[in-house]
């Protein structure tokens, strides 16, 4: 065969897959995702990927959505918020899809979300702060809880133990100072001062000199430590070298595994939110959540050889929502299936129980967190949370 | 008194991280002077490779060594696969080449290691030595004993030994020192591969306390350059008192006046020296003689 022929061969079959392709795509019904699966985000992608292609497949073994089958179009955007703004545009003028599930960062997110609220598609983001949700924008939805719901069940806390006066140590980085301004923001109205405040950068390595000052802070009842990756696990190591014996709260950031592994023995006693997702086996069987919890984690488990986050929990909720949404609208017409997923109620998945209405496009309330804390390098649950 | 002490040690700790990282700048700059911004992905596999050896079963210090042997060797496989065939080239273009290396490095991590964080028990246990009100953690002591034993190694061999001679001079002129019968390829990889060991030991001591992860070496690079650079580029001991500059003003900075601006005002104080004194701390001017 000469060089000419075998390029004439491939390039014939590269057509005809393009085309099968392309005649297979028009029966189905085609979902979109902008994830960050690479890059500095890569946690919180990482695991949505996986978990929006283990469901898809299981939907369509089953037979579809409303007897069609579902094409998941999933894109990269490494963690910058520019390329996901590309590839949401891309979704809609070239994939065509009917929704999108996704957008794992805040910055992702608002950066897509005038492409949708044009394009007129759903849009259910995967990403926390509360900008996304408030104001209510009319195709914008979203999975998880917020900062702010996790200060508030912070001081919930704080308040069933008496404590008032908290200082606040936080990273600098995105996570930590949102967090940080959410806690501030809501703490009058809880009732909580906060006597004293320092700051860390995400990738130092020794906070003692911080926790030093808090430390001979007079007032000080407890302290807060909204931030993520390795700097909570370096405070908290740092908190126990210099024995001080405050009640210690972590964020909804660092709620996993590897938190106890990298804090070690100085995590004993550390509370913090959570999702229920992350206790599925220490929930009591009443527990609303215990079937979905469990199903979900042995599932991704079993696929993935990995351990859950809530992460790939949002992109489960997020994903069934849809879903529902989709079948309760018999049809995949983008407003229609609008109009679906803001009449969601009692909808049970993985962070929470979610009741969306016209104004609350989140529909989590307090209860979606549960207060942890850990104990012989493991967690418990709070009794009365 | 116990706040300042604790400063102090807390000092320490970052200042003795910063200088080991340092020290793995001057011995490829004193032999061709090439800044080597691979230099914090040698630390980071140093860290990480024990880390997963060490998951794999594999008992702490046999972990280390292979971590070492594996470092060098790709400290080694940098120089010969990508410095030494671009040798005609200008500094800023191998230290262009050393930048692309740390980006491959650091994709390589991802892929080979995951892109969680990591710890190592710490060689003397967990619980902080007392000292006058101030805490400070076995693990900090190791790694400042550490750059004082590298420190004096790298002077022993740069100044009594023959082969340390023969550095100095490829440093000094490469072509004279060729002609002299000094095989100058030889030496530039003997400095890439004791860079890169002095960087694995680096990342695997620091890891109890700072922990690692595949994209560790970044700042740390970035934080040890600066120390290199306030110490004087080239100079040993320059790069474990400038490291502990930093890492002391760091401190300081946190603790009297606000966590806000430490870094900020690390940068600033290292801004000013480098005004007066160009050279670093303990830099040699250069002279040309014409």
């Amino acid at each position: 065969m000469s060089a000419l022929q075998r390029f004439a061969l491939t390039a014939a079959i590269g057509c005809l897959a393009l085309f099968s392709a392309g005649d297979r795509a028009s029966a189905q019904i085609k979902i979109g995702a902008v994830l960050s699966v690479t890059g500095p985000a890569s946690f919180l992608g990482d695991p949505e990927k996986r978990t929006l292609e283990i469901y898809v497949d299981e939907i369509n073994a089953k037979g579809g959505v409303n007897g069609q089958k579902l094409q998941l179009v999933v894109y990269d955007d490494a963690g910058s918020a520019e390329n996901a703004r590309t590839f949401a545009t891309r979704l809609v003028e070239e994939d065509k899809i009917v929704a999108m599930v996704g957008g794992s960062t805040t910055g992702a997110t608002l950066a897509m979300m005038q492409v949708f609220e044009d394009a007129k598609i759903p849009f259910i983001s995967l990403a926390g702060a509360i900008q996304i949700v408030e104001p209510v924008r009319k195709w914008v939805f979203k999975t998880p809880h917020t900062d702010r719901m996790a200060c508030e069940k912070i001081f919930t806390d704080l308040k069933s133990r008496k404590l008032t006066a908290i200082a606040l140590i936080s990273g600098t980085d995105a996570f930590g100072k949102s967090m940080r301004d959410q806690c501030v923001a809501v703490a009058p109205k809880a009732g909580i001062s906060i006597a004293h405040e320092e700051t860390y950068g995400p990738r130092d390595s020794d906070m003692t000199p911080q926790l030093t000052n808090i430390r001979n802070k007079a007032g000080v009842q407890a302290v807060i430590n909204p931030g993520f990756g390795q700097g909570p696990a370096i405070v908290t190591r740092n908190y126990h070298q210099l024995g001080i014996k405050l009640p210690l709260y972590q964020s909804h950031g660092v709620a996993s595994k590897q938190f106890i592994d990298l804090a070690g023995p100085a995590a004993e006693g550390v509370r913090l939110p959570a999702a229920a997702l992350l206790i599925a086996d220490k929930l009591p069987s009443n527990d609303p959540q215990k079937s979905v919890v469990v199903n979900y984690s042995r599932t991704y488990q079993a696929k993935t050889g990995q351990p859950v986050s809530t992460f790939g929990g949002h992109a489960y909720d997020g994903f069934m929502i849809l879903i529902e949404a989709m079948q309760r609208a018999k049809s995949a017409d983008t407003s229609k299936v609008r109009d679906e997923i803001e009449r969601t109620k009692g909808y049970v998945g993985t962070g929470g129980i979610v009741n969306m209405s016209a104004t609350d496009h989140m529909g989590l309330d307090l209860s979606a967190f549960r207060m942890l804390e850990i104990k012989g390098g493991d967690w418990m649950l709070v009794p009365g949370t | 008194m116990a706040e300042l002490l604790q400063f102090i040690s807390s000092g320490l700790t970052v200042g003795a991280i910063y200088a080991l990282v340092a020290l793995g700048f001057t011995l490829i700059y004193k032999s061709s002077d090439i800044i080597n911004f691979a230099q914090g992905e040698f630390v980071m596999l140093g860290g990480m490779t024990t880390v997963f050896l060490t998951l794999a079963g594999v008992s702490v210090p046999f972990a280390a060594l292979i971590a070492i042997i594996v470092t060098t060797a790709i400290g080694l496989a940098l120089h010969r696969f990508a410095i030494e065939p671009a040798r005609g080239a200008s500094p800023v273009a191998l230290i262009m080449i050393t930048i692309g290396a740390s980006i491959f490095l650091r994709g390589l991590a991802q892929i080979v290691f995951d892109r969680r964080f990591h710890s190592l028990p710490p060689m003397f246990g967990a619980d902080p030595i007392q000292l006058g009100g101030a805490a400070i953690l076995p693990q900090s002591l190791v790694v400042l004993a550490s750059a004082t034993a590298i420190v004096t190694l790298l002077w022993l061999f740069i100044d009594r030994t023959l082969l340390g001679k023969a550095v100095l001079a490829t440093a000094a002129n490469r072509l004279a020192a060729r002609l002299i019968g000094i095989d100058t390829r030889r030496i530039v990889d003997l400095s890439f591969a004791v860079s890169a060991a002095i960087g694995a030991i680096a990342g695997i001591l620091i890891t109890p306390i700072a922990l690692t992860s595949y994209d560790v070496g970044t700042l740390l690079a970035l934080k040890g350059f600066a120390a290199a650079m306030l110490g004087g580029i080239g100079s040993a001991p320059g790069a474990v008192v400038g490291g502990l500059v930093i890492g002391m003003i760091e401190a300081f900075a946190a603790g009297y006046l606000s966590s806000n601006y430490k870094d900020a005002v690390a940068f600033l104080i290292i801004l000013v020296v480098l005004v007066f004194i160009p050279q670093g701390l303990f830099g040699r001017a250069k002279v040309e003689r014409v």
